[in-house]
């Protein structure tokens, strides 16, 4: 193990925060009124993550957008801070972390740069997460650990082509053969399917005993048979890459099957609260960074010879974009705070992620219409952040989904 | 007929528009957009059917047609490529503003060329310290003899770099709108040059460039009207602007809106077609509601514009704030009823809206829409 990781075993995030710089004055009193709730570890945490974000990831944004690529440094460096972990313990070589400081993770992260808040958000959950709760002590041991450790990118695949929003209709196979699956098949808006080490798919065992056929599986990436057949154009997460996977004949061992056969559907839905706090949490922060443009840009340009933030209908939209901000913010940290008490969250975390990722398309596309023609263009950050947040509504279960779970819960 | 009816005539110019868009816009419209390529051959086609000049009189070229009439046309086109719509309708527009304002001869001189679309028109009035409040704009046109020279620089320049008449809003007399002029600056005049081509979200199948005039020296004989009506020529040629622009929205979100009921009767989710789904049946309705509602108003803002109306201008502005506002919208609803395809380039519906965003924008901002239309109820106080 690098001393790098040994050395942040225990605690990670929390020495690691300590050691971040103090911050400005300003910046810290803007915080201290919306962090009062905050405990010390989960403030220092964002600060960290706040740090990074602004450092690292936000001046290198337009670019990663343009060339659709994310640099190994960026990777690294979150895999230092140990964002690639979060929420996985100490003893698997995770930051153990509790949820709200990975949600402020993620949103200090999103603020900065929200394609690489999606891969951070896919690593942490689901793939980390279903690997801690389901995966066997060799799968934690040979996968989840390095995992952690961020040493590689994790990857999900559950949608397919006829199988999106209704996720129990997927038709890839998988045929049981000596002592191993052959699977066969396709998956479609696989988040790095691309550039990632390991992946956990879903697929139909083939004679399956069990009442659903679905089961998860874990497959290393390089396996023969494991085909990215195309990485898709998009109209944002540029640099996050999205792709259309093909297995031909992908053998995977019976030590990679991921729990018990016919178990797969479930241990996709494990994660769906954390997934869905996670897009929640991007929305915010991706919202937060274009509210917080817009905001400089109105008190700099002037237009019938006063800034346009003295004028009314200007200043108007700015008071109720920070409004929706809030409120964005205060139903994520809610929904995580369940999880941290182990009370079941489901109907939250879908509350935030359709409220968050909503308020947020209008909160970007009201930035963007605050910085006039000058929003529409590249040089400036907003209209990028609106291409990235736009996805927020769709991925990890479109904003009808959450209103199926939501109403769900009121005709129970 | 009814007045809200179209005549035999109009329906005819509808269809040709939208069966010229259906066979030459709409099979390009992902590759321009990715290229950022202004089809210059497709334009001259387009032109050559009569939409160059469309409501550019007759004994130039043009093709005398009414304001209602380019609504019906620019939607169209639009249902195949809103930018490449936008772009025939900006040229329409300048060519407009020589047509109205122009003189005999400056009408021989230019229109013509501008009718067939050999040479192609760019209007030019937003700077980068006067976008919104375009009165306040700096580029000077001083008087040397039989020329103006010109010094200033235009941003957000559609066309630029590629168009050959630059009709310039620039100042030839004292602060605001009564010290303004207007002038056509051909591409060749020295002095004359061009930013670089804009990245920006959408609107790709055109170029967007700032005009830089250092010196430019433009004859007498290009002064369109007279020095000072400038700020009035060009606000004039706006009123039409915004309903076409407008139009484009229309017929973008329309083409999405057709898009996602053909998606919806093929794709499947928990057993049944979407379109089987009330909650997502509600919603192509309300989008189809709120698409003929903007289309009846835009409808009625160009029937007052041609019927001069006092208060036209109000209703342009009206009519572009919802228009565009609506088309938006609906693009957008359009490319959620898709799912993840919808955020996928593949499929162009993300393009209509990318394309789609600007028209809140341009042609004076909804904003800008909105305090026209105030100052019509209270007076010059709303603008502070």
């Amino acid at each position: 193990m690098p001393p790098r990781i040994a050395a942040r075993r225990h605690c990670a995030v929390l020495r690691l925060a300590s050691a971040a710089r103090p911050v400005r004055m300003r910046s810290t009193e803007r915080k201290a009124k919306t962090m009062h709730d905050l405990t010390e570890e989960q403030r220092m945490v964002a600060q960290t993550a706040a740090d990074f974000s602004r450092d690292v990831l936000a001046p290198g944004a337009a670019r990663r957008d343009r060339e659709k690529a994310i640099e190994p440094a960026v990777l690294e460096g979150l895999a230092a801070l140990g964002f690639l972990g979060m929420t996985v313990s100490p003893d698997h070589d995770g930051a153990g972390a509790d949820y709200v400081s990975y949600a402020l993770a993620l949103m200090e992260v999103a603020a900065g740069d929200g394609a690489v808040s999606t891969v951070m958000s896919v690593h942490n959950a689901p793939f980390n997460a279903i690997l801690d709760r389901y995966g066997t002590d060799a799968q934690k041991e040979e996968v989840l650990k390095p995992a952690a450790r961020g040493e590689f990118i994790g990857a999900f695949g559950l949608t397919e082509s006829d199988a999106g929003s209704d996720a129990g209709a997927l038709k890839t196979r998988a045929v049981r053969r000596n002592d191993r699956y052959v699977l066969n098949g396709g998956k479609e808006f696989i988040t790095s399917g691309r550039i990632a080490g390991w992946a956990i798919v879903f697929a139909a065992v083939e004679g399956a005993s069990t009442r659903s056929p679905i089961t998860a599986f874990l497959v290393p990436t390089s396996a023969k048979g494991y085909v990215v057949a195309k990485v898709e154009e998009k109209l944002g997460q540029r640099a996050s890459d999205t792709c259309s996977l093909r297995f031909e004949d992908l053998e995977v061992p019976h030590e990679y099957r991921i729990g018990e056969e016919g178990e797969g559907y479930r241990i996709a839905l494990s994660s769906l609260e954390t997934g869905r706090i996670g897009i929640a949490a991007q929305s915010v922060g991706m919202a937060r960074a274009a509210f917080d443009a817009a905001l400089a840009y109105a008190k700099e340009r002037r237009a019938f010879g006063k800034p346009i933030i003295e004028h009314q209908a200007v200043a108007f939209r700015l008071a109720q974009m920070k409004a929706e901000l809030e409120a964005s913010r205060l139903l994520v940290v809610n929904a995580a705070r369940m999880k941290d008490a182990g009370i079941p969250c489901l109907t939250e975390a879908a509350i935030a992620k359709l409220y968050a990722s909503e308020a947020a398309e209008r909160i970007c596309s009201a930035a963007l219409q605050t910085f006039g023609g000058y929003g529409y263009l590249e040089d400036f950050p907003v209209e990028r952040i609106y291409r990235d947040v736009r996805v927020c509504q769709i991925y990890e279960g479109t904003s009808d989904i959450q209103k199926i779970i939501i109403a769900r819960g009121l005709n129970a | 007929m009814s007045q809200f009816d179209l005549t035999e005539d109009q329906r005819a110019i509808r269809d040709m528009a939208a069966e010229f868009a259906a066979e030459r816009i709409a099979p390009h419209a992902v590759e321009w957009d990715e290229r950022k390529h202004l089809p210059v051959d497709v334009l001259r086609e387009a032109a050559a059917l009569g939409m160059g000049g469309v409501y550019v009189r007759e004994d130039v070229g043009g093709s005398g047609l009414t304001r209602l009439d380019a609504t019906l046309i620019f939607e169209a086109l639009a249902a195949g490529c809103p930018s490449v719509s936008a772009y025939i309708s900006i040229h329409n527009m300048a060519a407009w503003m020589v047509d109205a304002y122009g003189s005999d001869e400056q009408r021989r001189r230019f229109l013509p060329a501008l009718c067939t679309m050999e040479h192609l028109a760019s209007y030019c009035l937003t700077e980068p310290g006067a976008g919104s409040d375009a009165a306040a704009l700096r580029t000077r046109a001083v008087r040397e003899g039989d020329h103006y020279v010109l010094d200033g620089q235009k941003q957000f320049i559609s066309g630029a770099g590629e168009a050959d008449i630059y009709v310039v809003m620039a100042r030839t007399g004292g602060e605001g709108a009564a010290g303004i002029s207007t002038f056509v600056v051909p591409k060749d005049t020295p002095g004359l040059s061009f930013g670089a081509n804009e990245r920006k979200m959408g609107w790709n199948a055109q170029p967007t460039r700032a005009v830089i005039m250092e010196g430019a020296r433009v004859p007498a004989a290009n002064l369109i009207g007279r020095e000072g009506d400038g700020f009035r020529i060009a606000m004039a040629g706006l009123d039409g602007g915004r309903l076409n622009i407008t139009a484009c929205s229309l017929g973008g979100a329309q083409a999405a809106l057709d898009r996602s009921v053909a998606y919806m009767k093929e794709r499947k989710a928990f057993g049944k077609r979407l379109d089987e789904f009330q909650a997502l049946q509600f919603r192509l309705a309300d989008m189809a509601t709120e698409l003929e509602a903007a289309r009846t108003f835009l409808w009625r803002a160009a029937s007052a514009l041609d019927a001069k109306s006092p208060d036209a201008t109000r209703l342009c502005a009206m009519a572009k704030r919802i228009g565009t506002d609506t088309g938006f919208a609906v693009a957008n609803q359009a490319l959620q009823l898709h799912g993840g395809y919808g955020y996928l380039a593949e499929y162009g519906i993300e393009k209509i809206v990318r394309d789609l965003r600007v028209h809140q924008i341009l042609e004076g901002t909804n904003e800008i829409m909105r305090l026209i239309v105030a100052r019509g109820l209270v007076g010059r106080s709303s603008g502070n």
